[in-house]
């Protein structure tokens, strides 16, 4: 396990690396004049020249991407062009909306998906099960910034129960905030939702059949605690894995909800980033992004060899 | 193939339910987009503020948008576009992919190593990412998110590639073609592909599904392609603005994506049913 861990983190650490240089190198490297390309063609000749040494571009490019990378570990991102502020707390401040907005939109995704997944297994071919399914193909199917748009029509435009976009900021008292953020984590949550039922539905069809289970029946349990007690526990440890891996999904999810709802968060920030060619708020937040799913993965690679050591012997990847 | 298997696959597919409701509503969608290609009910470039806004009639069939265009002749064109990038964006992805897996699977050691290594580090970039460093370097633009979708789907394809490809090595057929003096790459055009090919055709349906889902997503955004060609995720994106005014301009667009990936979702179910019997699974 120690080889296998030291291999992983390492792989880890050689990942990050490259994702970072990546974005660097595109990001600051390719445009070939950054300052240029944040202030436009026709900017005075000054004013580029102040912002050029103010973000150190006349400085060599790989001191450039070294001291970034120091920056990046000790959390001193620089200050953003456009806001005037210390982009880590953008970042800080935007993460405080996108984290719990993620978090919710799994924990409901969760709620609905294992009940829905472990029925249609019970009830596998009959009426619910096949009632389910069709659910899960057209969840999966609804692109989730379109249910995002259809649930405002709902409940914003029509039925005028909930706020249209916006947030209410945790200021404003628990309840308000939440109230914010309900559509947005609903719209969020579908299709995740859809995806791991029909995970869960497969995986507790396969426990169903083991051993184990029939031993269970056999020794008098019926057939609903074998169910639950046996078969789903067991089942659960793939539905933990896809939750994981679907991670980069839910990401890029938060990222367009975001702006469907104007939600003040990370993903918002990407795009009034681009907008202004804020090219420094640009890059630290790409690279806090990618670098999210490449830890996210590395912990779901561990979890998986942790449950099931099979998978230690550098299968992993299959 | 021989005529015979053709033959055999066809029936088996006609018996198969999702295939033939996911192969109608595909071939429906390439149809509108081939249509699209010589003929629109008005063209799309025609604006009339009068008539803006305007609900489903007998002149305009799905009404009109916020300047008098014709949203049924938008949402053709929009299938074309979206079929367009898609099918590019999945065709860099396998012709990426499949070589990158095949290589992997062939010759192991710091090769394989080397091309996992690259996948783990492309998966930290979901195409929305990429799309958001490409906008920022060089502008939106259609073919920015075609780059975007299509690294995005290259580890895809080298890991499907290269998962089915390793037990193949192992079995006797390989190893009498390696007996015979074979060299890696015949064998792998001559045997891996062939009988790899189910599996990557179901995966191309899969990803060409979500390659749709990405492209309107980019399009909303702003990030994809750019008016005056129409894309359903554009259209999506400028409809909210009028939601109290025209809801219905926010329903068509996205029934037509929604179809559209559930039918290729469907295909994609009924092709793993008919191709390859072994992959069927407790679904």
């Amino acid at each position: 396990m120690a080889v296998y861990l030291t291999r992983r983190v390492i792989a880890l650490a050689i990942t990050l690396l490259v994702a970072s240089l990546v974005v660097f190198v595109v990001l600051e490297v390719l445009p070939g004049d950054p300052a240029t390309v944040m202030l436009g063609v026709n900017a005075r000749e000054d004013t580029l020249a102040a912002l050029r040494s103010e973000m150190g571009l006349d400085r060599p490019a790989a001191e450039r991407y070294l001291r970034w990378l120091g920056g990046l570990l000790t959390g001193e991102l620089g200050t953003s062009y456009t806001y005037g502020v210390a982009v880590g707390e953008l970042i800080a401040e935007r993460v405080a909306l996108s984290l719990p907005l993620a978090l919710i939109a799994i924990v409901l995704s969760t709620a609905l998906a294992i009940p829905l997944g472990v029925t249609a297994a019970a009830y596998r071919n009959r009426a619910a099960d096949l009632g389910i399914m069709g659910f899960t193909q057209v969840g999966i199917a609804v692109p989730n910034f379109w249910f995002a748009i259809l649930l405002i029509l709902l409940f914003a435009v029509n039925l005028k129960w909930l706020p249209a976009g916006g947030f209410a900021g945790w200021d404003a008292g628990l309840w308000p905030a939440l109230r914010t953020l309900l559509l947005p984590a609903v719209a969020l949550a579908l299709p995740q939702a859809a995806i791991l039922a029909r995970v869960t539905r497969s995986s507790v069809l396969e426990t169903l059949g083991e051993d184990y289970v029939r031993t269970a029946r056999a020794k008098g349990l019926d057939r609903r605690a074998a169910l639950w007690r046996h078969a789903v526990r067991n089942a659960l440890i793939p539905v933990v894995t896809i939750m994981g891996l679907q991670f980069s999904f839910l990401l890029a999810g938060t990222i367009i909800v975001e702006n469907v709802f104007y939600l003040p968060g990370l993903g918002r920030l990407i795009f009034q980033a681009i907008a202004q060619r804020d090219l420094i708020v640009v890059k630290d937040v790409v690279v806090l992004l990618a670098g999210t799913v490449v830890v996210v993965n590395f912990a779901v690679d561990m979890a998986y060899a942790v449950l099931d050591p099979r998978l230690r012997g550098g299968a992993h990847d299959l | 193939m021989t005529s015979e298997t053709l033959r055999e696959i066809w029936s088996k597919g006609l018996s198969s339910r999702s295939f033939t409701i996911g192969g109608a509503i595909t071939l429906a969608l390439v149809g509108v987009a081939l249509v699209s290609q010589v003929w629109t009910p008005y063209a799309v470039t025609e604006i009339n503020v009068p008539l803006k806004l305007r609900p489903p009639s007998a002149e305009h069939w799905l009404g009109t948008d916020q300047i008098g265009r014709d949203v049924l002749s938008m949402m053709m064109l929009g299938a074309r576009n979206s079929i367009a990038v898609s099918l590019v964006a999945v065709g860099i992805g396998a012709g990426l992919g499949v070589p990158l897996g095949a290589l992997a699977a062939a010759r192991r050691g710091w090769i394989e190593e080397a091309v996992m290594r690259f996948n783990d580090f492309a998966f930290a970039f979901p195409a929305l990412l990429s799309a958001v460093m490409i906008t920022a370097l060089l502008g939106p633009g259609a073919v920015n998110s075609i780059i975007a979708i299509g690294i995005f789907n290259v580890p895809v394809f080298a890991r499907v590639t290269r998962g089915a490809s390793l037990s193949l090595w192992q079995r006797e057929f390989v190893l009498a073609a390696r007996v015979a003096g074979k060299g890696a790459t015949r064998i792998t055009l001559e045997h891996i592909l062939p009988n790899i090919a189910s599996v990557l055709i179901v995966q191309m349906t899969i990803q060409f599904a979500l390659a749709i889902l990405a492209e309107a997503g980019l399009s909303y955004l702003g990030l994809g392609t750019q008016p005056p060609n129409p894309s359903w995720g554009k259209m999506l994106n400028e409809a909210q603005t009028f939601m109290y005014l025209a809801p219905q301009l926010a329903i068509f667009p996205g029934v037509a994506i929604a179809v559209t990936v559930l039918g290729l979702n469907l295909l994609g179910d009924g092709l793993r049913d008919v191709l390859d019997p072994r992959l069927r699974r407790a679904r």
